[in-house]
């Protein structure tokens, strides 16, 4: 293994995160604190608590699945594409560094942006409304599946993109839809029978099924259906990647 | 000595169907600058691309050092150090740390020392705290040849180094080059500019059609495809060529005034010295004469043309 590569590769992808930090740190987190405001406190207080919970604390693990999606599909696709077209992808290919050690590095940064972004979330959250973590290692151990796996299905996109339209494609059109009518704001038992048979075909579902277990013990479904669907999940994304690496997919074709 | 790179039967034929190799085989030998010449859309930056492990190949094989490029792709890339034609450069980023960061993606430890004699050695020193995106065209080449240097490769591939480089930083970039390979790196250099070649290459390759046209030792192919042309500025215009000439070849311009003779340096049969007789023999007077070599640009054209 060529551990020295894929530590530069990480921190250099890090310290483009931190050079812009406006953008890439303070922003999602200023926009998901406005959902606590308006969902949480301004109109979470006139809707009834679900199973127990208040609807503030229900939404948390939600909107931090919500921020940790799109952040790990957002810099892990934007982390691997812009080499890809400012051409300066040549050097990755040419150094002596394995796919696996490549992914390590690009998909291993991308993960660590978003859940530093989902922890400054969770931690401003406690500010607006009360929060319980029952299950903290479940806690962190989806939210660290959740990265990796939406991180490798970024990368994918960034592979897979040939402009910078098609990078914002999946995220807009399947990823958000998918995560907000994946039960972030609300409880799959509301909804009337069919949509929510409809809505088991989610893989959404259960990532935040799980994660809000491991708040406050509310869930659609089952913890462990949950974690076997994440780290399915997370099976099928590292499978494609090995195979697009192995075809050269767009990168040495 | 055992080449350094050993390339067999090399094809490639792209998704789009392009075929942009056609079986090609060439060994590369130690301490060499190689120059590959041909035209756009030859297959020189696929024959670099697939050696240096950018783009896939379909048939055929390359070893580095004995090191085959897919199965021991760590070993034989450790070796090589690759210079693209364009300047893809992070462009955010300073000098120092882009050179520095080429270096720790070959694995290498940090090396200070080797970064600032690199940066020293292309005239980069000053500019090691600047931003690439402040640098003119022909210091971002400079970059891209430090940083294909920062591992200390034993090849060096340069794709086009010249392109779009003004005559000053030309001649640099060229002095850099010849430092290199008394320093014993092998060099494979692709180029337009056939002078280029000519001024640095010990051999010589044409690619042309995604086929190997030809490879040589630049001395050798100078003389054995160097003509020569012997113009003679007439006393007396001609109007048709004497027919004690004809078993030369010759022809006449400027209205006959002019009488050009095309021979070969290695041909004894017709040389100067014969034809020159002849004409005295023949009374035609001539002021004036000189003689041309052809260049390796006509070589160069004559192949990839026929």
């Amino acid at each position: 293994m060529n551990w020295r590569a894929v530590l530069t590769i990480f921190s250099s992808e890090m310290k483009r995160f931190f050079r812009t930090i406006g953008q890439s740190l303070i922003s999602p987190v200023i926009s998901t604190i406005l959902y606590f405001v308006v969902f949480g406190a301004a109109i979470g207080s006139r809707i009834q608590h679900i199973e127990g919970v208040s609807y503030g604390a229900f939404i948390v693990p939600g909107l931090i699945m919500l921020s940790l999606l799109t952040q790990s599909i957002s810099n892990a696709s934007f982390g691997i594409y812009f080499p890809r077209f400012s051409g300066t992808i040549y050097e990755y290919l040419a150094a002596p560094i394995s796919a696996l050690e490549m992914v390590l590095g690009f998909v291993g940064a991308a993960a660590a942006k978003s859940l530093l972004i989902g922890l400054i979330i969770l931690v401003t959250s406690a500010f607006f409304v009360p929060l319980e973590i029952r299950h903290p290692f479940w806690m962190v151990a989806f939210l660290l599946l959740t990265a990796a796996t939406f991180s490798l299905l970024g990368f994918m996109i960034g592979l897979w993109a040939d402009g910078f339209e098609k990078l914002q494609i999946i995220p807009l059109l399947i990823i958000t839809p998918l995560t907000f009518l994946g039960g972030s704001f609300y409880s799959l038992d509301i909804l009337p029978p069919l949509w929510r048979t409809i809505s088991y075909f989610n893989p959404v579902v259960y990532l935040i099924s799980g994660f809000r277990w491991s708040f406050n013990e509310v869930a659609d479904v089952n913890v462990i259906v949950s974690l076997a669907a994440t780290l399915g999940f997370l099976f099928v994304c590292l499978a494609v990647v090995a195979w697009m690496f192995k075809t050269g997919y767009r990168l040495k074709n | 000595m055992a080449p350094i790179i050993s390339i067999k039967d090399l094809s490639k034929t792209y998704a789009s169907g392009l075929q942009a190799l056609k079986s090609i085989s060439l060994d590369i030998q130690r301490g060499e600058i190689l120059g590959l010449l041909g035209p756009n859309g030859a297959g020189k930056t696929t024959l670099i691309s697939i050696i240096c492990g950018i783009v896939t190949k379909s048939r055929g094989s390359v070893t580095v050092d004995g090191h085959d490029n897919v199965t021991a792709f760590r070993e034989a890339r450790k070796l090589i150090g690759l210079v693209p034609q364009e300047l893809h450069l992070p462009i955010f980023e300073t000098v120092w740390d882009t050179v520095s960061f080429s270096r720790a993606l070959y694995g290498r430890e940090s090396n200070p020392g080797h970064i600032e004699a690199t940066l020293k050695k292309l005239s980069l020193w000053d500019k090691k705290d600047s931003k690439i995106v402040t640098l003119s065209g022909g210091m971002k080449r400079r970059v891209l040849i430090a940083k294909a240097l920062s591992h200390e490769p034993r090849i060096l591939f340069l794709d086009e180094p010249t392109a779009g480089v003004d005559v000053a930083l030309r001649q640099d970039l060229w002095a850099v080059v010849r430092g290199l390979r008394d320093s014993g790196v092998t060099i494979i250099l692709t180029t337009h500019y056939i002078e280029e070649a000519e001024e640095l290459a010990d051999r010589i390759g044409v690619i042309n059609k995604g086929g190997l046209v030809l490879i040589e030792q630049k001395k050798a192919l100078m003389q054995k495809l160097g003509q020569k042309k012997l113009t003679l500025e007439l006393a007396k215009p001609l109007a048709t060529i004497p027919m004690a000439l004809s078993k030369f070849a010759t022809a006449l311009s400027k209205e006959g005034r002019e009488l050009a003779y095309t021979y070969d340096t290695h041909d004894n049969k017709g040389g100067i010295a014969e034809f020159l007789s002849v004409l005295t023999k023949s009374k035609i007077d001539y002021i004036d004469l000189h003689t041309e070599q052809s260049s390796l640009e006509d070589i160069f054209l004559g192949l990839v043309k026929s």
